[in-house]
């Protein structure tokens, strides 16, 4: 068994320590098919501890978080966490793609992922839909209570 | 008669009203009472928000139950980001108390307590486990003669360990619902392979996003589909939204909207100006 080095978080290295390298998850990944994705690599490169190798690469955004991986893997390591995590870790270092970053932007902004629509508000209201739907949309103190949320765990910062 | 609190997370509301409207009527029509979640905000999503930062996530999930919570009522989403989400994150709370108090202390912050009690339901789930198939069949007043593809989605059936809905693999019940309408679901290959547009792929490699929807379109167009028939308002916006440069025309229907055609719905209601794969019924 490999001794993961320091620089990966324990979290991830207890978790990536299960995985004895049979590819069954890179098989299966429907991301592995059309790109250079390879699952099992980054799970390796976890154990082994190449951080900025995996912190720095296009291929850790490449997963769509489909889960196949997870369903057939036969020593039950839960890969899309250690993705999510080693995401995480790259988001912390300042590994973040604009577009992620727009995304971002919309639920500090709007509370919501995606931006508010004139036309489809007006669709809302001549459907019999509240025009603004009952979410922190309609509440400023709701929006309020959210975005103490964002600021207390972090999150403004990545936007800004 | 069963009721729950309505989830409406982003897309369905924001890009999809017709989601949201048929998903209404037909949960009048079905004895399901739906309350708003009031102040509810983006779930968080799932591969988005949550692999930028997992806390926040977390204690923005928590609070959307929190609320839930405190109406006493158990969760339904018509998405499968917010199910993934919502359903994961109150699994994570209700399996370890010690990161359900860490939550808590940011809860505090905004004077919430979240107790992780919350049940989470996906509206395929609740219509399939609590109405049943024959009780819809039964509510159906304009059968339908379509030839369909049912699209799973990944985030309805798994991580299926705690989700439990379907089998993973070769799941039935959207099919099932599907045909309670008269439509006929066609079998086709790689059933369960994801749309592509999940895990931040479609915001920043849009062009892989779309290799995953090709393959599905193709797969839909050998079975003879006229219509694809989701569960997930970010699938639906996936399929719709990329066809045209795919050199596609399939229509692309939520479940909410076939079953709102097959009991008697008038179309205007079904909002499908919004689409952009243009929907011919």
């Amino acid at each position: 068994m490999v001794t993961p080095k320091a620089e990966i978080s324990k979290e991830i290295a207890d978790a990536a320590k299960m995985c004895f390298q049979c590819g069954t998850c890179t098989a299966g990944c429907p991301s592995g098919r059309r790109t250079s994705y390879r699952v099992r690599k980054i799970v390796r490169m976890a154990q082994l501890g190449m951080k900025e190798e995996i912190l720095s690469s296009d291929e850790l955004w490449e997963c769509s978080t489909c889960y196949t991986c997870v369903e057939r893997c036969p020593r039950q390591v839960p890969i899309v966490d250690i993705i999510i995590d080693l995401r995480n870790m790259a988001v912390a270092e300042g590994h973040m793609r604009p577009q992620h970053k727009g995304t971002a932007t919309n639920l500090v902004k709007f509370g919501h992922t995606v931006d508010v629509k004139e036309n489809i508000s007006k669709l809302r209201a001549d459907m019999g839909l509240p025009e603004v739907p009952p979410t922190v949309l309609a509440n400023p103190a709701a929006k309020a209570d959210l975005d103490k949320i964002l600021a207390a765990t972090g999150f403004t910062k990545i936007v800004e | 008669m069963a009721k729950y609190a309505f989830f409406l997370g982003c897309i369905a509301p924001l890009r999809y009203p017709g989601i949201e409207k048929s998903t209404r009527e037909v949960c009048k029509a079905l004895g399901i009472e739906l309350v708003d979640l009031k102040d509810a905000s983006c779930c968080p999503a799932p591969g988005v928000i949550r692999a930028f930062n997992k806390k926040t996530w977390l204690a923005a999930a928590a609070r959307n139950l929190a609320l839930a919570e405190k109406e006493g009522l158990e969760i339904v989403t018509i998405c499968n980001g917010c199910y993934g989400s919502l359903f994961d994150a109150a699994y994570e709370l209700a399996e370890d108390k010690e990161l359900l108090a860490e939550v808590n202390k940011i809860l505090a912050e905004i004077g919430m307590e979240y107790k992780g009690t919350t049940k989470v339901h996906h509206f395929a789930e609740v219509l399939y486990n609590e109405v049943g198939v024959e009780k819809i069949k039964a509510a159906v007043t304009k059968p339908l003669d379509y030839q369909v593809a049912a699209f799973y989605g990944c985030h309805f059936l798994k991580p299926s360990e705690i989700k439990q809905v379907d089998n993973p693999e070769n799941p039935h019940i959207l099919d099932d619902l599907i045909e309670a309408t008269g439509a006929k679901s066609m079998p086709r290959k790689q059933k369960t392979l994801c749309c592509g547009a999940g895990g931040g792929l479609k915001a920043a490699f849009g062009d892989v996003a779309k290799k995953f929807t090709e393959t599905n379109l193709e797969n839909m167009k050998e079975s003879g589909a006229q219509y694809i028939i989701d569960v997930c308002p970010f699938c639906h916006l996936q399929f719709d939204g990329v066809q045209k440069d795919l050199g596609y025309a399939i229509p692309v229907l939520h479940l909410s909207q076939l079953l709102g055609l097959a009991m008697g719905m008038d179309a205007k209601d079904l909002a499908l100006s919004t689409h952009i794969t243009p929907v011919t019924l």
